[in-house]
């Protein structure tokens, strides 16, 4: 089937064989800017529908299936320590999850302490680590850019922002790779991925606990010491299992994202040599090239909501409780916004795009990553002599929504 | 058109963006622009707010990309008058300007005292242009032992919160029962008015100044009922009145209101057809909105002129029929008491408002005005991110209160949106 009414498409676009190129596929649901899915959901890709539902206050974020802990045949922890766990974790999701007017209070007790000097502070460092990162690949005549830069870097910003010992990385690269998939819709209904994702929470949950602990006795200049001894004037001092759903929410989106965002962005680069050339000769053009990178190929492709009430929208009505994905990345592409949008174009005008999705919910951590973004980008346009790519399409990894390559290997000349 | 020679009357915001409209859309011919003030373009929203303050001079609020225009510019000189027949502006130091398109966008001026020996006493201020925001922050920065503002729509509020931020004492006086009743009516402007107390402003309702007094300099104010304010610094912001009076004679519809003009920005005469070759845009334009019912609106909003200038300049080189009517949704936003107040859509005619998402007593809300069962516009308090939501529903006019079942809210209960009548106004 080839028409818009193919009820299949956005299955299609999980499935991870369209993984390295789902574009075609965002054309074909961009027919019905907001399209019903067979199973039910809705899903929005075309631009100006996207922008309404993101501002529609009949639209919540608060889709997460109730936390619940899979039996474990012990009678204390399955009907009174996990039933307690699960109330609690429902009751204290972290702001991406959740609605005005928690959302509100939460995400403004985390504006609080990202505040532009922390982040601006952080600029001279980045650029720093990611240099380090270079030469410690010197001599070296193959690079891949996921491991040698684009995971390490904020991987190691975050922590020091967020003041998480960098040692412990091995530990909770585990777990935000597999807490990462409560962005994509299998985890609402795959009972062992969702046993897993409650295991791991978890076991993340306790690691922030002891490291909130310490920071509250011994607070530092970071952002946890921060969080955990700030006092809102409206929301007093905000509640441990809040504090340890925020303290997650902040360690994974700020390294699962701006790691595709990095990637996606050579790898982008690599395919048009007059742009990465271009670059090259002139770093001022870094934050077009940003921009139009967060437009064209977006770290994060879309986002999951569910309908309040029955919604109007673009000549359909998404019925009360009905799943929605608003597809980023299809509305990106949108020619009815965007003139000639599946061109890459740094020096586009008018270029609002929502890679850091929008409204209420827009991306937090924006302005650090694109710092992140500028300071690895300029410096491997710069840096890296003749770079090729040793394989296109690069190997992705399996989120649909957090999309990007696995690896991106590089054959180069040299580090300069 | 691509050649030949194009006037913008008017070198402020509509004028210059109009002027840029022209030169992205190809026009390669001569162009000059004409402004009465001797300024290059400058940014107004400013000027009531940091410029007061002090946190922004004057001459620093220029626009970006003035000086990039290829234009000629006629800065200082008013235009005086305008030969129809002839395609011929006519200057005030005596220059005549053929043209084969006029782009008019002359704007308003402050309403002044109406009074003229009163409004001539020193220390009475209008605050509309640059020059305005200079003296006047120049008469705040000599302390005055006490500050009274006439009128209480958004130029006098927000003058009346970057004075109370310097710390001088300041009165508002306005006839209506709230500030801002004109364009929010009385239920947001009593939110806006409990917020001017708190921030211990002396605000007089339902009350008129009738006299200002003083020898040379101004020195209390009498009011309607009797009684006196002493005030040593009087800023009068009882609204604009539209350029159009260098226009006499000219055989166009034009008034105080405005200069009438048609969906394509096209002026028209006074038999109301439109002239193939003057153009209209900005505070000046007087044009029927499509969304609300081709009534004549002239909006000065910020977003107005810009959209205006540029929709114009579309149509002066590509034809009335090429670009469609003039639709763009009124919008505007106000800071003032640590509010930010933004606005969609005109709440003109409004029979009722509804506050669908926050409240007031959080400090943070939306309300949506409607008239006759269909949702005509929206005010957001501090929640600027809600309010696009709410441009689907205005345009389409759907039904009021439009909102229902919102993730964070009961169903919002209308009231009547306390605007004042036409006839007062």
């Amino acid at each position: 089937m080839t028409d818009a009414s193919d009820g299949t498409l956005f299955a299609q676009v999980r499935d991870s064989a369209n993984r390295a190129d789902p574009y075609p596929l965002y054309a074909r649901l961009r027919v019905r800017p907001v399209a019903r899915q067979d199973d039910g959901t809705f899903v929005a890709s075309g631009y100006a529908a996207i922008r309404a539902l993101l501002h529609d206050p009949r639209v919540s974020s608060e889709d997460l299936p109730p936390a619940e802990h899979p039996p474990t045949g012990n009678p204390v922890k399955d009907w009174i320590v996990n039933p307690l766990k699960d109330w609690v974790t429902d009751r204290h999701r972290p702001f991406i999850f959740r609605d005005p007017p928690d959302h509100g209070l939460l995400r403004r007790q985390v504006m609080g302490q990202f505040t532009i000097a922390r982040v601006q502070g952080m600029k001279r460092r980045t650029e720093g680590l990611v240099a380090q990162c270079l030469e410690r690949c010197a001599g070296s005549r193959h690079f891949d850019l996921v491991d040698d830069l684009a995971y390490p870097l904020p991987v190691t910003v975050i922590c020091e922002l967020l003041g998480v010992p960098r040692e412990d990385e091995p530990r909770f690269h585990a777990w935000a790779t597999q807490l990462a998939t409560a962005l994509e819709p299998e985890s609402r209904h795959d009972e062992a991925l969702r046993a897993r994702n409650t295991e791991t929470f978890d076991a993340i949950a306790d690691y922030m606990r002891d490291l909130i602990r310490e920071k509250r006795r011994a607070p530092r200049d970071d952002m946890l010491s921060g969080l955990a001894t700030a006092k809102d004037p409206q929301a007093g001092r905000m509640s441990d299992p809040d504090l340890i759903a925020t303290a997650i929410l902040l360690l994974i989106a700020g390294h699962e994202t701006t790691v595709n965002l990095i990637t996606n962005g050579m790898l982008t680069l690599l395919r048009r040599p007059r742009e990465l050339a271009r670059l090259r000769a002139d770093p001022e053009r870094a934050p077009r090239v940003i921009e139009e990178l967060l437009r064209y190929e977006p770290p994060v492709h879309f986002r999951t909501r569910v309908a309040r009430a029955p919604i109007p929208v673009a000549g359909t009505v998404i019925p009360e409780g009905a799943p929605l994905v608003l597809l980023f990345a299809a509305g990106n592409r949108d020619p009815a916004r965007f003139p000639d949008p599946d061109r890459f174009d740094p020096d586009r005008a008018d270029n609002q795009h929502f890679g850091f999705g929008g409204a209420l919910h827009y991306c937090v951590g924006a302005p650090l990553a694109r710092i992140e973004a500028e300071a690895a980008l300029t410096a491997l346009a710069a840096r890296l002599s003749n770079p090729r790519l040793a394989e296109d399409p690069p190997p992705y990894r399996p989120g649909a929504s957090l999309r990007g390559p696995k690896r991106l290997l590089l054959h180069i000349d040299g580090i300069g | 058109m691509r050649d030949g020679t194009i006037v913008v009357a008017g070198a402020s915001l509509a004028g210059l963006r109009g002027a840029e409209a022209l030169r992205a859309h190809g026009f390669a011919g001569r162009l000059i622009l004409v402004g009465d003030e001797p300024h290059l373009a400058y940014d107004r929203p400013p000027l009531s707010k940091h410029v007061l303050t002090g946190e922004v001079a004057p001459g620093a609020t220029t626009l970006p990309g003035v000086g990039a225009l290829e234009a000629e510019w006629r800065l200082g000189v008013k235009a005086l008058g305008l030969d129809r027949a002839g395609r011929t502006l006519l200057l005030a130091d005596g220059e005549r300007l053929a043209f084969d398109r006029l782009l008019i966008a002359t704007g308003a001026r402050a309403r002044p005292w109406p009074a003229p020996e009163e409004a001539r006493l020193s220390g009475v201020h209008t605050l509309r242009s640059r020059d305005d925001a200079a003296s006047l922050a120049a008469g705040l920065a000599a302390r005055p032992r006490r500050v009274l503002i006439l009128g209480a729509g958004f130029i006098g509020c927000e003058a009346a919160s970057s004075i109370r931020a310097l710390g001088l004492p300041v009165t508002v006086v306005d006839p209506e029962p709230a500030p801002l009743a004109q364009a929010l009516g009385s239920v947001i402007g009593g939110f806006v008015a409990g917020r001017m107390e708190a921030a211990g402003v002396d605000v007089r309702l339902g009350a008129r100044v009738t006299h200002l007094e003083g020898d040379r300099a101004v020195r209390r104010a009498r009011l309607a009922d009797g009684g006196t304010i002493e005030a040593d610094l009087v800023v009068v912001a009882l609204g604009a009145v539209r350029n159009t009076g260098w226009l006499a004679g000219a055989g166009l519809r034009a008034d105080e209101g405005g200069l009438s003009s048609d969906g394509a920005c096209r002026a028209l005469d006074e038999a109301g057809r439109p002239d193939e070759a003057i153009f209209a845009a900005g505070d000046v334009a007087r044009f029927p909105h499509p969304l609300y019912g081709h009534r004549p609106v002239a909006l000065e909003h910020w977003g107005n002129a810009v959209a205006q200038g540029a929709h114009a300049a579309r149509a002066m080189l590509h034809g009335a029929d090429a670009v469609g009517a003039y639709a763009e949704l009124p919008a505007f936003w106000s800071s003032q008491f640590g509010l930010n107040i933004k606005s969609l859509g005109l709440t003109e005619g409004a029979d009722a408002v509804a506050i669908v998402q926050g409240s007031p007593r959080a400090g943070r809300f939306l309300a949506v005005y409607g008239r006759a069962g269909r949702t005509i516009a929206a005010v957001s308090v501090n929640a600027g991110r809600w309010l696009p939501a709410y441009e689907g529903p205005i345009r389409d006019g759907a039904p009021f209160p439009p909102i229902t079942g919102g993730a964070d809210q009961p169903d919002p209960e209308p009231v009547p949106p306390g605007l004042p009548s036409r006839e007062a106004a």
